[in-house]
């Protein structure tokens, strides 16, 4: 069980990485949205793997699972998925104002010009760098 | 213990909702109520600097859970400076933001202030390192809001790299966190302290690399090399308010450096010991050598002001990384200064540019601008501090990182870098002001924009805080060498926090 955790986790992080260094915004957020997934996996498994062992106090039970991993990925969670949100609506905002999806603008928006623009007042012929 | 300790946690919270409810109001009452809010906040925080201006940790246990199995809060001398230094510059801040309509540009300007201040203030006073990943989120979400307030093509570019890389951030910390939990077992700072002096030769390299996990993430906000790249642009394109704010966003992740691996991999955690401290050290030069050709080559004043904060870190790192007790003390009377300053320069360069009209920032030929000699003056002194030139704050600061230096091994290297940049800074420095206020003309189309001048008055008092640094050097470095006295006697910490029995327990 400890391979398949392990490989779960190395495979979405790398999925995640990979995606998180693409040029466009949607594929950004799927990989920090894979890379929150992976993480989750991880504090998981970081209470050490048992099956079938409760978390809270049982008078049956005779051992006791690590209770505060499963707490921290519930926060976790949360924070991943109020972020994600953010993150969605923020890149359609740089969409709509922007003109298109690249994270770092393949095209150079009006305003940006102009502010370089004035830098090279004297220069006008050559491109802004 | 006192109730009082939890106070610069809740009253921003209180504050932020508050500042929910007062929206219908209108933006008047929004804006008195903040101002309000905000200096008592700075009062609280001076209590609180007295409160903990003795050897006795103020801990207290939320929900009555005693430390480790609860989370805990501590005041120690270190965060009360940090809460009266952050108050006072939102103070500032806010001022300056009221005077210029810049929280009238969109909504919930006033709310998300008050919630960046909940998260700082949290992330200040936690002695959890999860609870410290919580107030992180709670003062980035706040911080992309305001950093966005407004809007414009610019600030939404710089935003989105901005969440990115913090998003990745929060990400490598939850890593860092899992790997040091799994290995020793606990979060809380006090006890990990403990709990790292006995693990197995096996475990040691995973700690380590945790622990260089850990440090990557707090480099990130503080803007480390290779980790600033974010930072020119987002403290360029966002309203001068928020950049003044954002000046302490970066002493988060230097604090959290000092506080998490400075009590965690003391002088006690054997094979782990300093662990961290080269690489401080050694990306911190890095970053000053980098800033100061960013400051050489910048392009528009706002940017320049930028890399001169990223210099300001860098050299803060530097004395981190120098790693005794008088380099700490000088870390945080620099601090203090770069913090003030820096805001101060964020919020000159805005009144230049809007005193240009359309040249803005940029390095050009452009029209006067309105009452060129006190903008002029109190853009000459600024710069003077920023860059460390006597006779202000930022000279004593930097003397007093090099002489604690002065038998560090890499002596030379550090004075080389931190003097060569310091001459780059300032000629850069010199050539835009007399670029901003001698190279300019009359233009028949274009009427420089009056001064404001309440606004201005923001400017100003943030500006006497480098004379008042020197006029009161003793006192503060007094302060500052008990804080850093504090700091490398980590033991005491260590037992205060784990020793502070819950309320009606008896057993002990």
């Amino acid at each position: 069980m400890e391979w398949l955790i392990a490989s779960v986790i190395s495979v979405m992080t790398g999925c995640g990485v990979y995606l998180t260094l693409r040029a466009r915004t949607f594929p950004v957020v799927l990989g920090l949205t894979l890379l929150a997934y992976a993480v989750n996996v991880f504090l998981f498994s970081m209470g050490r793997l048992q099956i079938g062992i409760p978390a809270v106090i049982d008078p049956a039970a005779a051992d006791y699972t690590d209770p505060l991993p499963q707490a921290l990925v519930l926060t976790a969670i949360v924070i991943a998925f109020g972020m994600t949100a953010f993150l969605i609506v923020l890149a359609l905002k740089a969409r709509s104002e922007l003109g298109n999806d690249h994270v770092d603008g393949l095209h150079r928006s009006e305003d940006e010009l102009k502010a370089t623009k004035h830098a090279t007042k004297t220069e006008t012929e050559r491109s802004p760098s | 213990m006192s109730p009082f300790t939890i106070l610069p946690v809740l009253l921003p919270l209180i504050g932020g909702i508050l500042m929910l409810m007062a929206r219908p109001a209108g933006i008047q009452t929004q804006r008195i109520l903040n101002l309000i809010l905000t200096a008592l906040l700075t009062g609280v925080g001076l209590v609180s600097l007295q409160l903990a201006n003795s050897d006795i940790y103020q801990v207290v246990l939320l929900g009555n859970w005693q430390a480790p199995f609860g989370i805990v809060m501590v005041l120690d001398r270190l965060s009360a400076l940090m809460l009266v230094l952050t108050a006072l510059l939102a103070l500032g801040a806010l001022w300056y933001a009221i005077r210029t309509d810049t929280d009238k540009q969109g909504q919930h300007f006033h709310v998300l202030f008050q919630l960046q201040l909940f998260g700082l203030n949290g992330a200040f006073m936690t002695g959890d390192v999860f609870n410290l990943f919580v107030f992180f989120e709670v003062l980035l979400l706040a911080s992309y809001g305001l950093l966005l307030h407004g809007g414009g093509r610019l600030r939404t570019r710089a935003g989105l790299h901005y969440v990115v890389i913090n998003l990745i951030g929060s990400t490598l910390f939850l890593f860092a966190v899992g790997t040091l939990y799994g290995i020793l077992g606990t979060l809380n700072i006090a006890d990990m302290a403990m709990a790292v002096r006995n693990v197995s030769a096996a475990d040691q390299g995973i700690v380590a690399t945790a622990a260089v996990l850990l440090l990557v993430v707090f480099g990130i906000k503080a803007a480390m090399f290779p980790l600033y790249l974010w930072l020119p642009g987002a403290y360029a394109y966002t309203s001068a308010p928020v950049a003044a704010l954002f000046a302490i966003m970066t002493k988060v992740g230097l604090y959290a450096i000092i506080r998490v691996h400075g009590t965690i991999f003391s002088e006690e955690a054997g094979d782990l010991a300093f662990v961290h401290v080269e690489w401080v050290l050694l990306l911190g030069l890095v970053t000053l050598a980098l800033a100061a050709f960013g400051v050489l080559a910048a392009r528009a004043l706002r940017r320049q002001v930028a890399y001169l904060i990223l210099a300001s870190v860098a050299t803060l790192m530097i004395a981190i990384g120098i790693n005794n007790e008088a380099a700490l003390s000088a870390t945080l009377y620099y601090l203090i200064h770069s913090t003030m300053l820096g805001a101060a320069m964020f919020l000159i360069a805005d009144v230049i540019m809007k005193g240009r009209g359309i040249y803005a920032d940029s390095f050009t030929k452009a029209i006067p601008i309105d009452r060129p000699i006190i903008v002029g003056s109190v853009f000459m002194v600024l710069g003077i501090a920023l860059t460390g030139m006597p006779p202000l704050s930022g000279f004593f600061g930097k003397v007093m990182i090099l002489d604690a230096a002065l038998n560090h091994p890499w002596f030379a290297a550090i004075l080389a870098v931190v003097l060569i940049a310091g001459l780059v800074m300032i000629i850069s420095v010199a050539r835009s002001g007399s670029l901003l206020f001698y190279s300019v003309q009359k233009e028949e189309d274009q009427t420089p924009a009056p001064l404001n001048k309440s606004a201005f008055v923001a400017v100003i008092m943030l500006m006497l805080v480098s004379p008042l640094m020197v006029a009161f050097a003793k006192p503060l470095t007094e302060l500052t060498s008990q804080i850093a006295g504090q700091l490398y006697n980590e033991q005491v910490y260590i037992d205060a926090v784990l020793s502070t029995v819950a309320h009606g327990d008896n057993s002990k």
